[in-house]
């Protein structure tokens, strides 16, 4: 009988957090097609300079807190607090989709300066702000949405469960459509 | 001390948890109709699921192409059985300008993206990675599903495009804009070009839902003892060809994002300055086509390997196991295939010498381009070294691999005349590029298809397939093939342009009318040749020759030391340590030692 203890199980990351790690690059990939279409286009004639709504500063602090209390959340589920973990990953659910309302509050600004997004009148350079926005902002309902998922699932479920890998998992993610925003937000603020 | 494998479906998500205990493991999940064979979430049902999808694609893919080669090869003659079949695309029995290009369109995506990509790494991935590294499935069980579900529903979506009035996309492969951005710009780019976009977008999740799966598998889910340094070619290429498909999709995906705004939402990233017929002059301004070309390209060249690097992995396992030598070289092996990985990144815009790009900047992608020479000629080098003096058995896998060394030699040297921006304006869009990419990556990776079925068939099935057969299908199609994109490079070195309609009317193309009957004849016997090998597959999957024993190769890799019909699981006991790489043949005069065995006292540790 053999009682050593086999050395692959610890040390290693679980393979479904590894998957979203690969997940995330495969994103990144994404958006680095898009920032690099973005400056090829730039250099191009043709190309309509114009400053970012105001708004899209709110936007960024209220994706930045949700990242602190998803944060704090983790830390309350791994300390038990289940109480506390459940109105946090509400308040964080609410933060994302707040987010999600400014950046269309933002859309509204422009559209009101008479600088459209989409359709005939449009100039590529807000098309592609439109595009890489509301794309990040689909990857942020994805997360508001895993979120609902297990809070959903913590009240239906019968037998109580102690693993921390689902909201683990959720908060890396929801860290990376955090740090991908802030990208976002200096590339089409100060690096255009 | 085993990996207890359970599926977790109650918990909405599937997910596999490997838990390490101490007592014998156990499967447990009941194998209904639906669960096993529809809906399955066994990596090898997935496996051969992802085959048949990719067979029936390749038959309806491969026929597309002999029907345009029928208009190619007989432009004057008229086929009325063929206004019964194709209706008003083939009015008087001779095909449609219109239904040629939509008939060369949907060969080209349908062979890239359906049979090479999801009909050869979606098999072969979810076939041999599980069962070489030692595991239970795949990290993610339910994303696999999933995988194979996306793709069978871009099927659906691209079959349907067939049947819409105005056609399916005719726009070529590439469904570069304007023709691809433009509903009005030809019938094909109408709901035809909706439906293809649709299903691309399908296709990129499938891809992706499953690369994700293979890395994550390969990476984390090994059996004891199995390093990365003792995985067998096939698992290492398996994996550089996920990464490919992880990093660069979602680029291509990105593309089709602004292609799909400047379609349906007025944007203007690639249009600019566009008169069409009867719609007249467009509003969009400073768009760039070549914007598309890069973002295109991107995905588009790494997606050569994509399809190519499955079948060189395959080829120098069967190369490996049937010259009864260990494969040479092993190491060069995997450092080649992360140069090629690596290369393929930094060489898509030789598809675009031509379009206006920076002579300067030409010059360093033809260094590059070029550069990818060297990993290829180490890959080639090491096959023939790894076939040198062995004791060879023809096996009809070796000779599919050994036809496709011979395919990707022949192939691979024309790239480098392609290569060169130079010659490229000479041979840029003609038939010289067609026989190029046909040999070196359609006709060469089908080869590695053909010769991982022949040499896996047992495993997936229990049975053999009919040798005899294999034989004719092998010499058929290698010499067949030859005889079809051989002539090629002469009419592209005339000059010949691809995707014409009827090069008849041309007088500088007019000789070439009996080549091109010539070719047409043999595609069809080549094609033929096809439907004998799938009437091959599908007896032996149930007439077959019977296995009676778990090896019938010899093969060292740990697949073969599975029960002849593994279960959900795939090892009834524990996942076997490995002790050994996969490439032991003829050492100390055993004529192979499985990666199972450990190491003897007398024997010198590799």
């Amino acid at each position: 009988m053999m009682t050593v203890k086999e050395k692959e199980g610890d040390g290693r990351i679980h393979p479904q957090k590894f998957v979203l790690w690969v997940a995330m690059g495969s994103i990144v990939m994404m958006f680095a097609g898009l920032t690099s279409a973005y400056i090829v286009k730039k250099s191009q004639a043709n190309w309509l300079e114009y400053s970012l709504p105001g708004v899209f500063w709110y936007s960024t602090l209220s994706i930045i807190a949700s990242s602190i209390t998803i944060n704090m959340a983790l830390k309350a589920f791994k300390a038990r607090e289940m109480k506390q973990y459940r109105t946090l990953i509400t308040i964080t659910a609410f933060l994302g989709l707040l987010f999600m309302a400014l950046q269309i509050v933002g859309f509204a600004n422009l559209e009101a300066r008479n600088i459209p997004l989409f359709g005939a009148r449009s100039n590529s350079a807000t098309s592609f702000l439109g595009v890489i926005t509301i794309l990040h902002m689909l990857h942020v309902l994805g997360g508001v949405i895993a979120l609902m998922v297990i809070f959903i699932r913590a009240y239906l479920s019968k037998v109580k469960n102690y693993s921390s890998l689902p909201i683990e998992i959720i908060s890396t993610y929801w860290h990376f459509v955090d740090f991908l925003w802030i990208y976002l937000f200096i590339f089409f603020n100060w690096l255009r | 001390m085993s990996s207890e494998v359970a599926l977790d479906i109650h918990s909405g998500v599937s997910s596999l948890h490997v838990e390490n205990q101490s007592h014998d493991s156990h499967v447990h999940h009941h194998e209904t109709f639906i669960y096993k064979y529809v809906f399955s979430m066994d990596h090898k049902m997935i496996a051969k699921q992802f085959l048949i999808t990719g067979m029936f694609w390749a038959v309806l893919g491969g026929l597309m192409s002999v029907l345009f080669r029928l208009q190619l090869g007989y432009p004057d003659s008229t086929f009325p059985w063929l206004e019964d079949i194709l209706g008003k695309w083939a009015k008087g029995g001779h095909i449609t300008p219109e239904a040629y290009y939509a008939l060369v369109t949907t060969h080209g995506t349908v062979l890239v993206f359906f049979v090479l990509t999801a009909g050869l790494s979606g098999t072969f991935a979810n076939f041999l990675i599980p069962l070489q590294v030692g595991a239970r499935d795949m990290a993610s069980p339910f994303m696999n599903m999933l995988s194979f579900w996306f793709f069978f529903i871009a099927g659906i979506v691209m079959l349907s495009s067939i049947f819409v009035e105005t056609g399916p996309f005719s726009g070529g492969w590439t469904a570069y804009p304007p023709l691809s951005a433009l509903g009005d710009a030809s019938p094909g780019s109408k709901t035809g070009m909706d439906l293809w976009i649709v299903s691309m977008a399908l296709f990129v999740v499938s891809s992706l839902l499953g690369g994700l799966n293979y890395i994550a598998t390969v990476l984390n889910m090994r059996t004891k003892g199995m390093s990365m340094t003792r995985l067998p070619l096939t698992i290492w290429a398996l994996f550089f060809t996920a990464v490919l498909g992880v990093l660069s999709f979602p680029v291509l995906f990105s593309g089709f994002i602004l292609l799909i705004f400047d379609r349906n939402f007025g944007t203007s990233f690639y249009l600019s300055d566009i008169f069409v017929n009867g719609a007249g002059a467009l509003p969009n301004e400073g768009g760039s086509a070549i914007l598309y070309q890069h973002l295109f390209w991107f995905l588009g060249h790494p997606e050569v390997y994509i399809i190519l690097l499955p079948a060189m992995g395959m080829v120098s396992e069967i190369l490996s196991t049937n010259s009864r030598k260990p494969i040479f070289g092993y190491m060069a092996m995997i450092g080649s295939m992360f140069a090629i990985a690596i290369l393929a990144f930094l060489v898509w815009a030789h598809h675009m010498f031509v379009t206006g790009l920076n002579p300067f900047l030409g010059s360093i992608f033809v260094l590059l381009t070029l550069l990818i020479a060297v990993p290829s000629a180490i890959k080639v080098f090491n096959w023939l070294t790894t076939l040198w003096r062995g004791n060879i058995r023809f096996t009809p896998a070796m000779m599919f691999a050994i036809g496709f060394v011979s395919l990707f030699i022949s192939g691979g040297l024309t790239g480098i005349w392609l290569g060169n921006s130079a010659l490229d304006i000479h041979l840029h869009d003609t038939y010289f590029v067609i026989a190029h990419f046909h040999i070196v990556m359609g006709v060469a990776s089908m080869f590695g298809m053909f010769a991982g079925i022949y040499h896996w068939f047992p495993k997936m099935y229990g049975r053999y397939l009919n040798n005899t057969l294999g034989y004719v299908h092998f010499w058929i199609t290698i010499v067949g093939a030859y005889l079809i994109f051989w002539p090629m490079h002469y009419e592209g070195l005339a000059g010949m342009p691809r995707r014409y309609y009827d090069y008849s009317i041309w007088e500088s193309f007019k000789q070439f009318g009996d080549l091109n009957r010539f070719i047409s004849t043999v595609a069809m016997i080549v094609f033929a040749t096809q439907i004998l090998f799938l009437a091959n597959f599908f007896y032996s999957i149930f007439k077959g020759r019977k296995l009676r024993s778990t090896n019938p190769w010899g093969s060292n890799t740990l697949e073969w030391t599975t029960p002849i019909k593994p279960g959900h699981g795939n090892w009834p006991g524990e996942i076997p340590e490995v002790y050994r790489w996969a490439y032991d043949y003829g050492k100390d005069g055993h004529d192979f030692i499985s990666q199972t065995t450990p190491i003897g006292a007398d024997e010198s540790v590799h």
